[in-house]
């Protein structure tokens, strides 16, 4: 075979499309992609015709105007005169709030379980068990309204807490849990409060500093130094010193009985609690089932052989099994982030308002833009799911195995 | 991800694919079968009794529009609806009418391109609060919390009346009416606001019904009536007048036992018209000559339905007050038949 021969075969002819394997697929996903265009453009040309045959259009002029409703649960200044899109944000930082309490609070929960379930104390390990198995096994709905239900029926009302003799008290004087939610006291941040919090963050930038150093000095020299109670010192020492040198520049506000409700302090909403706490144990159990398997996936060779230098169980688990068990719990435990994410939306059972709830509840009923707030909705939890998976591949990149 | 945004699409499309925009009329005689949007249930105005059969005053409108187009008052399917699924089921033409006290307002008629046929109960949004609470008038209810079922008029006017009397509240928003009662029996919000209505059928179902006091202020209009999508005015016409003869039977004294009697022929010109056996209005509907008749035999005239399901005799215990007929100082008006 000559060069020219050559040439001349790898010269691109049209009957290449087909019959070269290199062009071929190509050729066929061409033409995947051209049907999936045309069902979608069909798809979108039927809705726009029967959108024009009704009257009506997609616009999305209505997020300007006044919402004309109010929301309990507000993070940002709302009232009934904002406009549609900012009640939509107030929803929206609602269902952040709750997916990011949710996502810490099954985490904790999950783990504790997964390890507990491997337990060598029977009770212990079959509790874990049926605490699992329960909760992974009814859907997250129905657990969403027990809880809710529980919690309105045997925590007291604010009525309760009235005349001579109540039937229910206050803790301290300063926490009430009360069917319509708990109030704790809220901090007051008076002059010369900054000092005091830039204070606490160089502390906590110390403790990390102290046991950086620590690390070092073993890594270095051999050397063991005491770092627990160094830790607490820093932690604590020069927050509550200038606290004092400051003259208590930081009081609390207590919640107090006045009306109907209690008024002051922080009002952690009874849907907020049991939305999260249903969502994150129910979560939770799922994230159980993965440590678990994460755990066990560790070669048993490997804590054998922790154990045979002399280290202790604590030890082992932290420093041995937990970083390698890592490498298989992170990816799961990406989807079940997301699944919380989602499941928040289950939010308006329990009457608390998310983005589902305000966008996608009062704002679409009150206008009547179905189409438009619903492609809105499909748009925010699109955007936040995937910035979940961006954060946590990040932080899964960082703990895969290291091939060096 | 691709294919999760075909889906979004096609569920998307599916939303409005489905809609009939003309021959409603025939649609329904086709399918032998109306789709009547009702509430998921308030005693006396749509409820199903312990036999399943779907019972009120609102659905006894469905009932006379099945008698008067398909000649059966049972061949209907009861479609339950919540304050935030009924617009887009009629929109969807998921359902041929709604007869779910739904309010006539300016931007559900035009903006979100509706036709109200009528008024069949006129309503004012009101509070109800425990006895034990001490209120007696809502411009008391400063610091409330407040259960609402989202997606209703009531909530906006609930928002307007608090600013307007500068008082603030905490609105506890729940789904349906049910809903709203649970929240509000367990302790969950102080004050339960719906129409009024509902308000008294609620309270009537509950076990001591002394223990709760229905506040006496009327906080905005809302004229409920039965509505049908834009664009079918025939069809329209069939629900608004078969609403229309109900009325007029009332006022012309046609009740279900003398039906029979007074649709032989009287010397009543109008009554003859309604009732068939003079003129050709049934034929301008595009039905037949005694659709109003069927229509009144189902459950009585206006006054009788009022007065089975919802009126003094009934537990629920409403007075007729400005849902009268016009002549006893009512607003209870219908149209001439000529």
């Amino acid at each position: 075979m000559n060069t020219s021969e050559l040439a001349r075969r790898d010269k691109f002819q049209f009957s290449m499309l087909l019959n070269d394997k290199r062009y071929r697929s190509y050729t066929f996903q061409f033409f995947a992609l051209f049907i999936l265009i045309c069902a979608m453009a069909y798809l979108g040309k039927n809705l726009l015709e029967n959108l024009a045959a009704a009257g009506l259009n997609i616009s999305y002029s209505f997020l300007g105007e006044p919402s004309g409703y109010d929301i309990n649960q507000r993070l940002i200044e709302y009232n009934s005169q904002s406009t549609h899109l900012r009640a939509s944000i107030v929803g929206v930082l609602n269902t952040l709030l709750v997916a990011f309490l949710g996502c810490i609070a099954a985490t904790f929960f999950g783990v504790t379980a997964g390890i507990l379930r491997l337990s060598n104390n029977w009770i212990v390990a079959k509790l874990m068990m049926i605490y699992v198995e329960i909760f992974r096994n009814v859907p997250v709905l129905i657990w969403i309204l027990i809880i809710h239900s529980v919690f309105l029926a045997f925590l007291p009302q604010p009525k309760a807490f009235r005349g001579e003799n109540p039937e229910a008290t206050m803790l301290w004087d300063a926490f009430a849990f009360t069917g319509r939610g708990f109030y704790i006291p809220k901090p007051i941040f008076n002059d010369g409060s900054l000092i005091v919090i830039i204070t606490f963050i160089l502390s906590i930038i110390g403790v990390f500093a102290f046991r950086y150093y620590a690390r070092q000095k073993l890594y270095s020299e051999g050397k063991l130094l005491e770092t627990r109670w160094t830790s607490v010192a820093i932690f604590f020492i020069p927050t509550i010193l200038i606290y004092f040198a400051l003259g208590n520049p930081i009081t609390l506000e207590y919640p107090e009985l006045k009306g109907f409700n209690f008024k002051g302090g922080i009002h952690a909403r009874g849907s907020l609690i049991s939305l999260w706490f249903a969502l994150s144990i129910y979560t939770g159990a799922f994230i159980a089932e993965v440590v678990r398997a994460g755990i066990q996936s560790v070669d048993k060779g490997q804590s054998e052989a922790a154990g045979a230098l002399g280290m202790r169980p604590n030890f082992i688990m932290n420093l041995v099994i937990l970083p390698q068990a890592l490498r298989v719990i992170v990816p799961p435990l990406i989807s079940f982030y997301l699944n919380i994410t989602k499941n928040s939306s289950l939010a308006l059972a329990v009457g608390y308002m998310d983005i589902t709830g305000t966008l996608g509840g009062i704002t679409l009923n009150q206008t009547g833009r179905a189409i438009e707030a619903v492609l809105l909705l499909m748009l925010f939890y699109l955007v936040i799911s995937l910035s979940i998976s961006a954060i946590m591949n990040v932080y899964n990149r960082s703990i895969m195995l290291k091939e060096r | 991800m691709k294919k999760s945004v075909i889906i979004s699409a096609v569920t998307v499309a599916g939303l409005t694919a489905g809609a009939a925009f003309a021959g409603t009329l025939d649609d329904v005689q086709a399918r032998g079968k109306l789709n009547c949007g009702v509430s998921t249930g308030v005693p006396g105005f749509a409820e199903p009794d312990a036999n399943g059969v779907w019972q009120g005053f609102d659905v006894a409108v469905c009932r006379a529009v099945a008698a008067a187009v398909l000649n059966d008052s049972d061949a209907i399917e009861f479609v339950p609806t919540t304050g935030k699924t009924r617009f887009t089921a009629l929109a969807s033409g998921e359902i041929d009418m709604l007869a779910r006290n739904t309010t006539w307002t300016f931007s559900r008629d035009v903006d979100l391109k509706f036709e109200f046929v009528g008024v069949n109960y006129y309503d004012g949004q009101g509070f109800m609060a425990k006895a034990d609470l001490g209120v007696s008038s809502a411009t008391e209810l400063d610091g409330a919390t407040v259960c609402i079922q989202t997606g209703t008029t009531t909530e906006l006017n609930l928002a307007d009346f608090f600013r307007s009397n500068n008082m603030s509240y905490e609105p506890v928003p729940v789904e349906t009416g049910s809903e709203a009662v649970t929240n509000y029996m367990a302790g969950a919000c102080d004050v339960f606001t719906t129409d009024r209505s509902a308000l008294a059928a609620r309270r009537a179902n509950m076990e001591n019904p002394d223990e709760h006091v229905v506040l006496p202020e009327i906080v905005s209009k809302e004229p409920l009536g039965p509505l049908v999508r834009h664009g079918d005015n025939n069809w329209g016409d069939v629900v608004r007048w078969t609403l229309n003869a109900l009325i007029t039977a009332e006022e012309l004294g046609v009740t279900q036992a003398n039906l029979d009697e007074m649709s032989k022929g009287t010397n009543n010109p109008e009554m003859n018209r309604l009732l068939g056996s003079e003129g050709t209005l049934g034929e301008m509907l595009g039905l037949d000559a005694e659709w109003a008749k069927r229509a009144i035999a189902v459950s009585g005239n206006y006054g009788e339905i009022f007065e089975n399901n919802i009126g003094e005799s009934t537990n629920i215990g409403l007075a007729r007050g400005v849902n009268a007929k016009w002549t006893d100082g009512g607003l209870i008006y219908s149209p001439p038949f000529r």
